[in-house]
């Protein structure tokens, strides 16, 4: 089974962040922005919150950073770099932006979301993500749900 | 369970072999998991998506031969409906089916360190009383338990002198990821001395007024009235040191705890840093 049989190969892939465990996202701007993505008759990924991927680790963090061109509606730019990169799973400065849902308002969002082009805004640095340390062997203990 | 288990994803599947959904029941079902936690793909023409990878999925989608396409017996695939009421439940059970991570058990708080403004000073690490913070074989500063960091605590990022500190879900910038400025670096907040809180003058009013409110305490009779006047003391010192909950300083460790782990995070620190000064290290 094929994802996306006819998907254009230039076109950038599209990630929505729900940050499920905070109220820091304006509830309106998430609520159009997810409701475009879905009206749309475009293919997305969404996940509930990129923070708790980040802390598990999780390796689908890895089959995201690796989509190719990607646009991300989620938070701060540089939150959004070390997020991914403390899950050794480092985007790519040159394909990647980031459109933050904390300080734009839905229609910015939705209309970067629309269209087809990409304008990469992860913050340059002295380091790539790929340099930052690499977890240890055993991985973080265990969340502790108290 | 490891935490590098795969999580299941979940699909909307639309293509080939599918009908396709109606938006206000995409956009429904779609809410129903990502509330739930599960992450969610909607599959359909016009954009690329991440590849696949070989996690355990469950697809939903009204499958234009009433059934699904078939695939082999071992495959991580189940296959369901996308009725927003049973969305899901049937994502819950799949992921205890694949035994996949459970979402949502703790909530994300902890610190994510921007390296691009980190100069490996330690500070944080001689800091942190919770053993959030440690070294890597190269010696350099890593985030190592983070589900140790204390919820809605953003005192860490207070004693980085390069802002280098975020918490995602903080209200505030720079500790929230937004750009740090000058200004951010030169504010009063952002300058806590370290060796002030390492010496004492927080860490032992934090002590004193413990002291002080269990001896107060121990002498109480009526619980409620002991645990209104902790709450109140409590609130003072939240107060003091600025915005950390007073959850935080309601598990505060004894004074005798508080100097041993001081003292631990100290020697850390200071061997990481003579680490990175030896010619060979």
């Amino acid at each position: 089974m094929s994802d996306s049989p006819s998907a254009s190969p230039t076109a950038p892939a599209l990630l929505y962040c729900h940050c499920q465990y905070a109220q820091v996202l304006p509830p309106e701007v998430k609520a159009a922005v997810l409701r475009h993505l879905c009206e749309r008759e475009l293919p997305f990924e969404a996940v509930a919150d990129l923070c708790e991927l980040s802390a598990r680790r999780d390796p689908s963090l890895k089959r995201l950073a690796s989509a190719g061109p990607i646009k991300i509606a989620a938070c701060f730019p540089r939150a959004v770099k070390w997020l991914f990169a403390a899950a050794e799973a480092p985007l790519a400065q040159a394909t990647t932006e980031v459109l933050n849902l904390r300080t734009r308002s839905a229609d910015e969002i939705v209309a970067s979301l629309a269209s087809g082009e990409l304008h990469p805004n992860l913050p340059e640095g002295k380091v790539s993500p790929d340099d930052a340390p690499k977890p240890r062997e055993a991985g973080p203990s265990a969340p502790d749900p108290s | 369970m490891a935490l590098t288990d795969r999580s299941l994803r979940v699909v909307l599947y639309e293509g080939s072999g599918a009908n396709p959904l109606d938006a206000d029941l995409r956009l429904a079902a779609m809410n129903a998991l990502l509330e739930r936690g599960f992450a969610v793909t909607r599959a359909g023409a016009g954009r690329p998506l991440a590849p696949a990878d070989d996690a355990p999925l469950l697809v939903l989608g009204r499958w234009a031969e009433g059934r699904p396409p078939s695939v082999e017996a071992d495959a991580k695939v189940r296959w369901g409906s996308p009725d927003p009421a049973t969305v899901a439940d049937q994502a819950e059970a799949a992921r205890a089916e694949f035994a996949a991570p459970a979402p949502g058990a703790w909530k994300p708080w902890f610190p994510v360190i921007d390296y691009d403004r980190c100069t490996n000073c330690m500070q944080c690490l001689s800091f942190c009383l919770f053993g959030v913070y440690g070294v890597d074989d190269g010696k350099r500063i890593q985030v190592q338990n983070n589900d140790h960091c204390k919820t809605n605590c953003p005192a860490c990022s207070r004693v980085c002198p390069e802002a280098a500190i975020m918490f995602p879900k903080y209200k505030a910038g720079p500790i929230n990821g937004d750009v740090v400025s000058d200004s951010d670096l030169n504010r009063e907040k952002m300058k806590i001395d370290i060796s002030a809180l390492l010496g004492g003058d927080v860490y032992s009013l934090l002590r004193d007024r413990s002291e002080r409110a269990r001896s107060r305490f121990s002498k109480e009779r009526d619980s409620d009235k002991a645990l209104a006047e902790r709450q109140k003391c409590l609130t003072k010192l939240a107060a003091l040191a600025g915005d950390i909950p007073a959850e935080v300083l309601m598990s505060l460790p004894s004074p005798e705890e508080i100097s041993r782990k001081a003292a631990e995070a100290a020697a850390k620190a200071e061997a990481a840093r003579a680490a990175q000064a030896a010619p060979n290290a």
